[in-house]
């Protein structure tokens, strides 16, 4: 289970990284975060946001719609 | 060379335009940009002056615009210049690409603005700009420098990416 998670469902671009830099700033360097989004660019994007900022997506999937992706704060 | 060791990327963007549909790339590129560490600056010049302005009044025309084709009905229409000319049709535009904007779950231009404002986003606002269309920066948000074209350029020779817009 990840440390927190953020429901960005419903959002467009590029609402769902916006909130997913703030919540990763109140995470503790380690630490986990789970963010919830129905835009199917976000795959693309969470990909790129992470490689650019050094944070670690362990894992990405999609189930009925929704994307799930796991990301833990290394940056 | 002291600024070797900061290895921050950075993003420049000339805002030039001034309507609801043409405020969201900008902002859009210089929130995300700042989400992902890069040191933004945006100057806002001649109609992208009005974007710092405190209350947005931002509208949408659909005359002289055939690219603009709005999901109405189950299908795509185009606004014909003529109807476009007439008195409300901005208006009306405008009201409908709102409705559009808060459907589709996309961020209002204040609440992009607002988000590039706390994420350290350098803007300029042009002097000349300013001038021309009599405006002072009291009729602006605070945060924004005053500055004009030799601004921009030593600040784009620094960065990695320069947009106009």
């Amino acid at each position: 289970m990840a440390d927190q998670i953020l429901d960005a469902k419903g959002l467009s671009c590029p609402l769902p990284i916006l909130r997913t830099k703030k919540a990763l700033k109140d995470l503790p360097t380690g630490g986990t975060l789970q963010v919830l989004a129905t835009d199917p660019g976000a795959v693309k994007d969470f990909e790129a946001f992470c490689r650019t900022t050094g944070n670690q997506l362990m894992e990405s999937k999609v189930e009925d719609k929704v994307y799930s992706f796991l990301i833990k704060r290394t940056a | 060379m002291s600024e070797v060791a900061n290895n921050t990327k950075s993003m420049s963007l000339i805002v030039t335009k001034g309507t609801l549909d043409w405020a969201y790339p900008p902002f859009i590129l210089a929130t995300t940009a700042a989400a992902m560490g890069l040191e933004v600056t945006m100057f806002f010049t001649f109609y992208g002056l009005t974007l710092l302005k405190k209350k947005l009044d931002l509208e949408i025309s659909t005359l002289g615009n055939p690219a603009m084709k709005m999901p109405m009905m189950g299908m795509h229409m185009v606004m014909p210049n003529l109807v476009s000319a007439m008195p409300g049709a901005d208006a009306m535009a405008t009201t409908m690409m709102k409705n559009l904007i808060k459907k589709k779950g996309v961020a209002s231009i204040e609440e992009l603005r607002q988000m590039a404002v706390e994420a350290d986003v350098k803007m300029i606002a042009c002097q000349m700009t300013l001038d021309l269309f009599e405006y002072t920066m009291d009729d602006m948000i605070e945060g924004p420098t005053v500055g004009g074209a030799a601004t921009y350029i030593e600040n784009a020779t620094k960065c990695d990416i320069n947009l106009f817009i």
